[in-house]
């Protein structure tokens, strides 16, 4: 109970302590990257190779990074810069994507959570007009990991752009910007133990991309603002940190699984949300059969666990999850979901805290419904 | 006042870092405000939209607190904030967010030729769209001629953007004066006020402002965040230009950056404690500035009305003199020709274009922007600097064709 014990990862991590440092002295310099003196041109320096550290981790070109206030307006400016006719998106996709365009066409999943390829062939084949497909690397809410390479091949031999949602993938998973054959690509800092407020699109160099945002004509004229200096320092050094550690998930992967057999364990008919493909190892997605999501969340949260009932976002509402729902689960089904999160620093003692307090819970209703 | 021998102070500093006299393009931070911030990059780091969590809850009353600070700095409500990514975000929301909520029924766009590159972009990008932009020209003193704004209102006018002080001349506008206008048209009132925001005395409801945009970077707080107030009652509608997760009421989606706004709200605070205090200061030494100047430089001219200007801004003109090799001749002071966008250009300025200045003259001109940090030993060093600097220049055969040379 004195502890708690953060299992909200993919809503967002903590600032590494690298960064802390890097964007501290970031945040005592003065100058605007635009300004030709001596403080300007250090902030611009400070950029481009923070700029560099970026493109590294994701296996592109320095050039074709564009800094962006975060991945909700990487999204945006990905899929209405582009201007294609047609624009088709998987049902799990997260909210900033869905919203990003209205009338997109809806690329159905399995019951297990991963974007079904045949269908998308099928629906670029049925017509013909330029169009570009967005697919998530991985889901944020319960990690499944999409086969985004294959869905860039089918893209491409219909002429379609793919554009890929990495936010919740990268410095979880490597991230291979030419490998996958994306020719946009998603990400945001504060999901890789960099600051909130910064995020990227990467986009390849021919893509033609207008600017959401205009004024100064900074990003090469992609994306105007005065640079957000301290938060694109501290996203570079937090890239080069999750870069650097080619398998940083080994270990989140065991705890994670181990907390998946232990939950599964006290509860046998509880859902784990695509247990049978490849997930992200951080990511845990379990519905407590018959005990709606916030009871759990409460009743978590006075044990002092800390976890959610789907995407962070809005307003705390606890809504149903389109992406549970687009699996095939039931109502009450996707109602009794939670979502666990792991991060680099996550203990075994907090998992344990989890099964405890989860288990008691559940313990709990069971007796008061017998 | 101002000797032309280098006094040993000044000497003294030849060889420290140079002078910051560009405030205008971007403060340093507070240290209070960095202070305040560090905590909720590390241990407190949740995201405020976790409201189901501590951390979360945490991160949302620390959001809520700043939102309340910087309401408070223009006679806001809280919940008339709304968090964005700095001040071209907010102004590109401003506009194109309103005019294209009210597409069916107004369909102009107002505003003048010195305005900032985004908000005459945003103008530009509805035109494209198919709305109507005027675009008003502004005599030499930089202040909008009520007049001429007036006369061109109709019942199809959206929204009026006129920035509240100017960020290369410096000048303040009748933002009441204008505000009165629109509010009796039902026109939405617009204000920039990157450059205003914690410098001098804003209120929004006594200058019928409907939509406020503020600036981090400008106001001693840190980069990457701003605000935009829009109006209650009346309520000024918008148009998201980002949807998502539905933050900010909607108006802005995306996670809010709970370290970043913890800063602005903390420079918002610290400006409403220290902003009277501080634009007095300022002034003195402006006008010791600028007096030193004029002895150095006898042909020195400022540009902008010399009364109705920030506290800390001048922009001058050294005729005969190109002011890129005026800024290479000064090695000891930060300093710009204009705005930072575009500082890159050779172009000379549009704003100062607009207002009348000749390219010849505009390519002779130079941004000064005085800060909290700048004491009056800066200011005696710099007009120094200055005077020798253009004194050498001018005694150089006059470059007529390229003042600007490289």
């Amino acid at each position: 109970m004195s502890t708690l014990a953060y299992l909200d990862w993919n809503a967002t991590a903590p600032v590494r302590p690298e960064v802390v440092e890097a964007m501290s002295e970031a945040l005592r310099c003065t100058g605007n990257p635009s300004s030709v003196h001596r403080w300007g041109r250090a902030a611009r320096q400070a950029i481009e190779r923070a700029r560099a550290q970026v493109a590294a981790l994701v296996g592109a070109a320095p050039a074709e990074v564009i800094f962006t206030s975060g991945g909700t307006e990487a999204n945006h400016l990905a899929l209405r810069g582009v201007h294609e006719h047609r624009v088709l998106i998987s049902t799990i996709e997260h909210e900033s994507v869905r919203a990003a365009v209205a009338g997109a066409t809806l690329i159905p999943v399995t019951r297990e959570g991963v974007v079904d390829l045949a269908a998308l062939e099928a629906l670029l084949a049925a017509e013909d007009q330029p169009a570009v497909v967005s697919i998530m690397l991985a889901n944020n809410e319960t990690g499944a990991i999409q086969s985004v390479a294959e869905a860039a091949a089918i893209a491409r031999r219909h002429r379609a752009l793919l554009h890929c949602d990495a936010i919740q993938g990268a410095g979880k998973i490597p991230v291979d910007f030419r490998a996958l054959g994306a020719d946009l690509l998603s990400i945001s800092a504060h999901k890789l133990g960099g600051p909130p407020g910064v995020g990227a699109l990467v986009a390849r160099d021919g893509v033609p991309l207008s600017p959401l945002q205009r004024g100064g004509g900074q990003e090469r004229g992609r994306r105007a603002g005065t640079e957000n200096l301290p938060g694109i320092v501290g996203f570079g050094v937090a890239a080069e940190l999750a870069g650097r550690e080619s398998l940083p998930s080994a270990g989140i992967a065991e705890l994670r699984d181990a907390a998946e057999a232990a939950l599964t364990a006290a509860a046998p008919e509880a859902r784990v949300f695509g247990k049978t493909v490849q997930r992200l190892p951080n990511t845990l997605c379990i519905g407590m059969p018959g005990v709606a999501a916030s009871t759990q969340v409460m009743a978590l949260d006075l044990a002092g666990v800390m976890v959610s009932a789907g995407a962070a976002c809005s307003s705390g509402k606890v809504r149903r999850s389109h992406v549970l729902a687009a699996m095939g689960a039931s109502a009450v089904e996707a109602e009794s979901a939670i979502r666990v999160s792991l991060g680099w620093s996550t203990t075994v003692a907090e998992i344990e805290q989890l099964v405890a307090a989860w288990t008691v819970l559940y313990r709990r209703t069971r007796s008061a419904a017998a | 006042m101002m000797t032309a021998a280098p006094r040993p102070a000044a000497e003294a500093r030849r060889n420290a870092r140079p002078i910051y006299l560009d405030y205008q393009a971007t403060t340093p931070v507070d240290p209070r405000v960095l202070e305040a911030m560090l905590p909720w990059f590390t241990e407190k780091f949740g995201n405020p939209g976790s409201v189901t969590h501590a951390y979360g809850r945490e991160a949302e009353a620390a959001v809520e607190s700043a939102r309340g600070q910087v309401a408070a700095l223009i006679g806001a409500e809280p919940r008339e904030i709304v968090f964005t990514s700095g001040a071209t975000e907010s102004n590109n929301l401003a506009l194109k967010g309103a005019a294209r909520f009210h597409r069916e029924d107004r369909d102009r766009v107002v505003t003048l030729a010195t305005e900032h590159k985004c908000v005459l972009e945003s103008a530009h990008a509805l035109e494209r769209e198919g709305f109507r932009v005027t675009i008003l020209p502004v005599p030499l003193d930089g202040l909008v001629d009520l007049a001429a704004l007036e006369a061109a209102l109709d019942e199809r006018t959206a929204i009026v953007s006129v920035m509240a002080a100017h960020n290369e001349i410096g000048v303040l506008q009748p933002l009441a004066g204008i505000g009165a206008l629109c509010r009796a048209r039902g026109i939405l009132f617009h204000t920039d006020a990157a450059q205003a925001f914690g410098k001098i005395p804003l209120d929004v409801d006594v200058m019928s402002i409907d939509l406020l945009s503020v600036s981090g970077h400008k106001v001693y707080g840190p980069k990457g965040v701003g605000a935009l107030y829009v109006r209650r009652r009346p309520r000024a509608r918008l148009t998201p230009l980002v949807d998502g997760g539905g933050q900010e009421r909607g108006l802005r989606s995306g996670s809010l950056p709970t370290p970043l706004i913890v800063g602005l709200g903390e420079a918002a605070e610290i400006a409403a404690r220290e902003m009277t205090e501080e634009a007095t200061r300022l002034r003195t030494l402006r006008e010791r500035f600028l007096a030193g100047i004029r002895v150095a430089v006898p042909s020195v001219r400022l540009n902008g009305d010399p009364v109705r200007r920030l506290p800390a801004n001048l922009n001058l003109t050294f005729p005969g003199v190109g002011a890129l090799e005026l800024i290479e001749a000064c090695p000891g002071l930060a300093l710009s020709t204009g705005s930072a966008c575009t500082a890159a250009e050779v172009e000379p300025s549009y704003v100062l274009r607009a207002i009348g200045v000749s390219d010849e003259l505009a390519r002779s001109t130079l941004r000064i922007g005085l800060g909290r940090f700048t004491s009056e030993r800066d200011v005696d060093f710099a007009v120094d600097a200055l005077g020798e600097a253009v004194g050498r220049l001018q005694a150089k055969p006059v470059k007529t064709q390229s003042g600007a040379s490289i």
